[in-house]
């Protein structure tokens, strides 16, 4: 068991500011995020797109802010675990246990919750039978290529993920490529491969056309797609692959004592804290009167959480307030030379 | 301001009167119609606010600027009549516009 003063969850803009206050302040802390990369959703789901409310920054894109928070973080040395997601907060004494669905366990007085708008998820097919097929012969993101060698992957989807796994399996499997309809959003090379492989008779392309049944008793045997003119075609499939990008779920959370309003947490406008002492939540996932979804606010509230979480990791001492200019200490946290 | 009907999928209607300049996603959010998500907050990065516009009204509402037909990629049963609700800003001449939300948004 890891014995911190405060464990981040969530490893977006927000996550990452907090964690560099607490730091700052002489904390330390871990970061826990369910995505196996660190940026949230500016990585997820805008990286390219531009962002221009970011103070003092003109224009940024979501992975140029999450690279810059991440030099941010270098002086300090903190243990990222990604692809990792919380399940359990339990109070023991005057500590939270925290558990993750990977076996990891902490300690500690303060849980920050930076979760965005709760954990990232694959999104799945509309059809309720797909359940039953889930992991066995429908897949929402590939670990061992090798299962599907030799046999018919029918894939699902128009981005980049789905492209790059057409193209890929394509060596060694029939591949039929399914999407809804003629343009592609993935990269324009990956397109034009594609339609090359299509040309060439390796992949089997199907635009204009959605999932309708899916058929086999044990396992998968074939699946229906419609097609906009209202053609039905019968697709022979040992296994079926979706790429509809992610979905977010509150997830976990939920279950943890909170007061939850649509997908949000109460927390108060002093420490940022919910309803259970040292448990905050700051950045998209948090909710008072006024609040607003912008990055900017959730810089203010982890920076808030972080002194909030001083009391509770250093009982017996007093935090002070101290200026990043002129702190001997902060300095020598930050590795800098003083004047 | 402008009627708008937000039909759930358990067939409920809901008619709401919305201010010019908000968005068709917003006047759902604010009045708690079931079924608009909006996880991004009106980004166009999300879906979750998918709706499927009334046929008749298809071509009186703004068009899809770039990125929307994308992102509809990513919506639960996308049909030739979706748009996301973010997208859609409220004027006078959407006064009766008719959408049915999804069975999900998930």
């Amino acid at each position: 068991m890891k014995k911190i003063d405060a464990l981040i969850i969530g490893a977006g803009p927000t996550g990452l500011f907090t964690a560099h206050q607490l730091k700052l302040i002489g904390l330390d802390c871990e970061i826990v995020d369910n995505l196996d990369k660190i940026g949230g959703q500016c990585i997820e789901l805008y990286p390219d797109k531009p962002i221009y409310d970011i103070p003092a920054v003109p224009e940024c894109t979501g992975e140029e802010l999450t690279s810059n928070l991440i030099n941010q973080l270098k002086p300090f040395d903190i243990k990222f675990h990604l692809s990792e997601r919380v399940e359990e907060v339990k109070k023991e004494g005057d500590n939270w246990i925290v558990k993750t669905n990977n076996g990891t366990t902490f300690q500690t007085p303060n849980v920050i919750i930076a979760g965005g708008v709760g954990s990232f998820e694959p999104r799945k097919f509309p059809i309720k039978e797909c359940e039953k097929f889930e992991n066995k012969s429908i897949f929402y993101s590939i670990k061992d290529k090798k299962m599907f060698e030799g046999k018919t992957v029918t894939i699902f989807g128009g981005g980049d993920s789905a492209l790059d796994w057409a193209v890929e399996l394509s060596k060694n499997s029939t591949v039929n490529l399914v999407h809804r309809r003629d343009d592609f959003r993935g990269a324009q090379a990956t397109v034009d491969k594609v339609h090359q492989l299509t040309k060439d008779g390796k992949i089997n392309l199907f635009t204009k056309f959605q999932m309708t049944a899916i058929k086999g008793k044990d396992k998968l045997e074939s699946i229906d797609i419609k097609g906009d003119d209202k053609e039905v075609k019968t697709l022979q499939s040992d296994y079926v692959l979706g790429f509809f990008g992610l979905i977010m779920q509150l997830g976990p959370i939920a279950n943890w004592g909170l007061n939850i309003d649509k997908k949000t947490v109460e927390v108060d406008t002093e420490k940022f804290e919910t309803n259970q002492k040292g448990i905050y939540a700051v950045g998209d996932i948090c909710n008072y009167p006024g609040k607003l979804k912008l990055i900017l606010s959730g810089f203010h509230e982890g920076a808030l959480a972080a002194r909030a979480c001083f009391k509770l990791a250093r009982p017996n001492e007093k935090y002070r307030f101290e200026f990043t200019t002129s702190s001997k200490s902060i300095k020598d946290r930050l590795g800098v030379k003083s004047d | 301001m402008a009627k708008i009907t937000y039909i759930t999928h358990d067939n409920q209607n809901h008619t709401i009167e919305v201010q010019n300049g908000l968005t068709v996603m917003e006047g759902a959010v604010q009045n708690d119609i079931p079924g608009i998500d909006a996880d991004c907050g009106g980004g166009m990065a999300c879906a979750t606010c998918h709706v499927y516009v009334k046929e008749e009204w298809l071509d009186k509402i703004p068009k899809k600027e770039d990125g929307e037909e994308d992102m509809l990629d990513m919506a639960f049963e996308p049909k030739q009549n979706s748009r996301l609700s973010c997208q859609l800003v409220v004027s006078d001449d959407l006064d009766g516009l008719i959408v049915n939300i999804p069975s999900k948004q998930g």
